[in-house]
């Protein structure tokens, strides 16, 4: 008896790791091997080489530390996520209580906008760049401005208002309102309907009443997981930035996202500065994590 | 018989071990050599160069085209990969101090004096040469004579004069001038210091060169050019559309577009170097080159030098062809250029880059010193930031990277 329980167990160990062992070994190869070896290049003088031979200590950290485009770089992001997360969770909930809504031709509405999701940003940001929000008179954006009697603007390339925050924070929120939507349409259909129901005879409002009390206390763990991936995806910018801002051969100092300035310093086309880079993205993993924490802290479960 | 869950795991296993067999990376043994390009735009080039890698007789060539973002990709490969054999880039120090390149001064031998002198002390660093110049790619400024006599403006000699005549030109749907959607930060910075009488680097190399009040007033001067500039076209600076388009009267793009430019518009085409600032400035056009570079991880150093010797310092026809057949380039070398662009606005430039012709990006203009500048410029010419003060910053992380490397 034990002998076949014994066989059992390592039977199930074998399979355990015929399924766990390709994705702890992917895990352990592309992710921690990286991130160790990039906090050991912070330690060093590491220009155009992985091995490099010449410490200098917490210099690289001095140095990014002091550099006003690092430093402008996570400013300007973190402004950008105090505006961000919450446009896209106020707006990716409103969508999905309207989808959640419907009670025609639900599955269309829910793929129409889930849809934006599954395109690239690559792509999505050709498509800005290109044809709704090019400088030419031809643009989409531009044409809708000359019904109105407006002259065209160059979007992109308007610093004086800086109009190009316009393109980047629309092609974000069309490329991942449907995600997040998703996600709260899913919560949603977890909320149990005998609740509204008990409300609505104890004479609860079916409108703001009910979602103040029922629904928002009921999305509460979608809240947290929307806010936290959305918070570190803002301070992750990089595709739509760089696609339509950047190209090979530089980026413009303004809205630069901390990623895109440390791409361009450790791996750009004029020099890779590995050490600087490295100790950048210490750096600015350690704010993400801060600002995860934080953000964990206030809307942590009342106990 | 295999169950489904036993055929998944089966099947996943062939899939990571598929993925360990191609590395692609044998070096360059049994007498190949690899030879990297970027892709030129200009169609016919990349059979040109397979026609000249096949008739090579010393060994078998491996001709790659690189699509994409190459000069990152060389940078990568030269850290750890003995693949490419011989690629084509400009020299940077890094790469010296940490010999990943091999000099090739004992290549060139009595054709020393026939290249362009500028374009071989571009490509040296301590004294010895690491690249073989290939041809010469120049910027300079098209224009449309018929627009501009329409506008009643002469063809400006004069920074003011450029940025009155910009001004005169925008009118309907038709913008003054492009200079690439950045408002120019990223071609006309270098024309701008020269129009000053300054530069990059001090004329040894030992300092910043634009460490002086006149380079806040000509970068002032880009602001004020930003009034009228076409900003957000659909192509950028490198690319001949929007002055083919009709979409600006004037652009800032390189002689290599001349074809489709004279193909647009036939003779209604006009060139200019930058114009100078004032009389302590000078007219400039940008001069750079590829050159072909022997990678010092090469599996076989020695048959890569005989290759690069070969096709860029014996093949005399094949330079030549390769510089001016596709697009508009000159050759690398003085005896060949006299064959080159004999007539029309080709000869005007041919005539600018003898007597104002300037090195566009010196080897020991660092990366990071070139950030710093053009953050600063952006700054100023976009932002209208206060030009004294961001050029101070960009002179502080310049002294840094020079005396970094003389450590």
């Amino acid at each position: 008896m034990r002998a076949i329980v014994k066989r059992a167990n390592s039977r199930n160990t074998l399979v355990f790791w015929l399924f766990v062992g390709p994705f702890a070994i992917g895990l352990l190869l592309f992710t921690y091997v990286p991130i160790t070896w990039s906090a050991y290049l912070s330690m060093f003088d590491a220009r155009n080489t992985v091995t490099p031979t010449e410490f200098v200590g917490l210099a690289n950290y001095i140095d990014i530390l002091t550099d006003r485009a690092f430093l402008d770089s996570i400013g300007t992001f973190t402004v950008f996520a105090a505006f961000i997360v919450p446009t896209t969770v106020v707006l990716s909930l409103a969508l999905a209580l309207l989808v959640n809504q419907v009670t025609w031709a639900r599955a269309f509405f829910r793929s129409v906008y889930f849809l934006p999701f599954a395109c690239s940003y690559v792509v999505a940001s050709l498509v800005w760049k290109m044809s709704l929000f090019p400088g030419v008179d031809s643009g989409i954006a531009n044409t809708v401005l000359g019904w109105f009697g407006a002259d065209p603007e160059a979007w992109i390339g308007t610093v004086e208002p800086p109009l190009y925050w316009v393109v980047l924070v629309t092609a974000r929120l069309w490329l991942q309102l449907g995600f997040y939507m998703l996600l709260f349409i899913a919560a949603l259909q977890r909320i149990p309907t005998h609740l509204y129901e008990a409300a609505w005879i104890d004479g609860a409002s079916t409108g703001w009443q009910s979602f103040r009390h029922i629904t928002l206390p009921g999305l509460r763990g979608a809240l947290v997981a929307v806010l936290t991936l959305n918070l570190i995806n803002a301070y992750q910018a990089f595709d739509e930035f760089y696609n339509i801002l950047g190209d090979a051969r530089g980026y413009p100092p303004f809205a630069r996202p901390p990623l895109v300035y440390l791409y361009y310093t450790s791996l750009g086309s004029g020099g890779q500065d590995l050490g600087r880079g490295s100790a950048g993205a210490v750096v600015l993993a350690l704010v993400i994590a801060l600002a995860t924490l934080l953000s964990g802290r206030v809307f942590r479960r009342p106990t | 018989m295999l169950s489904r869950r036993s055929f998944g795991v089966v099947a996943g296993l062939l899939g990571l071990a598929a993925c360990g067999v191609n590395t692609g990376r044998e070096g360059a043994g049994g007498g190949t050599v690899r030879h990297w390009y970027h892709a030129y735009g200009e169609d016919g080039v990349q059979d040109a160069v397979r026609r000249y890698a096949a008739a090579y007789p010393g060994a078998r060539v491996e001709v790659q085209w690189n699509p994409g973002d190459y000069d990152s990709k060389v940078l990568t490969a030269l850290q750890t990969s003995a693949v490419p054999d011989v690629f084509e880039a400009q020299v940077k120090v890094d790469w010296v101090r940490q010999k990943q390149v091999v000099p090739l001064d004992d290549l060139l031998g009595d054709t020393r004096d026939d290249f362009v002198r500028a374009l071989l002390d571009s490509q040296t660093v301590d004294g010895k040469l690491y690249g073989v110049p290939q041809a010469i790619d120049t910027q300079v400024l098209y224009y449309r004579p018929s627009l501009l006599e329409k506008a009643g403006v002469t063809p400006p000699k004069a920074v003011d004069e450029l940025i009155d005549a910009a001004k005169r030109l925008t009118a309907g749907g038709v913008r003054g001038l492009f200079a690439g959607n950045d408002g120019g930060v990223g071609v006309l910075t270098a024309p701008l210091l020269w129009s000053a009488g300054l530069d990059f680097l001090s004329d040894d190399g030992k300092a910043p060169g634009f460490d002086d009040p006149r380079a806040a007033t000509v970068f002032g001067k880009l602001r004020e050019l930003n009034e009228t500039l076409l900003l957000g076209a659909p192509t950028d600076w490198s690319d001949p559309g929007a002055f083919v388009d009709g979409l600006a009267a004037m652009q800032w793009t390189g002689l290599w577009n001349l074809p489709k430019i004279t193909a647009a518009h036939g003779d209604d085409v006009g060139v200019l170097p930058f114009p100078r600032l004032d009389a302590d400035g000078a007219e400039s056009v940008p001069v750079g080159a590829y050159s072909a570079m022997v990678n010092a991880r090469s599996a076989d150093v020695e048959a890569a030098k005989a290759y690069v010797k070969w096709l860029w310092v014996d093949k005399s026809d094949y330079q030549t062809e390769f510089a001016t057949a596709f697009g508009a380039h000159l050759p690398a070398r003085k005896s060949l250029a006299a064959t080159a662009l004999r007539d029309g606005p080709g000869k005007e430039v041919v005539g600018f880059v003898t007597s104002g012709g300037r090195i566009a990006s010196p080897a020991r203009w660092s990366a990071r010193a070139n950030t710093a500048l053009s953050d600063a410029v952006s700054r100023i010419a976009r932002q209208g930031a206060d030009p004294a003060g961001e050029l101070r910053a960009a002179l502080d992380v310049a002294r840094d990277e020079i005396a970094r490397l003389d450590r």
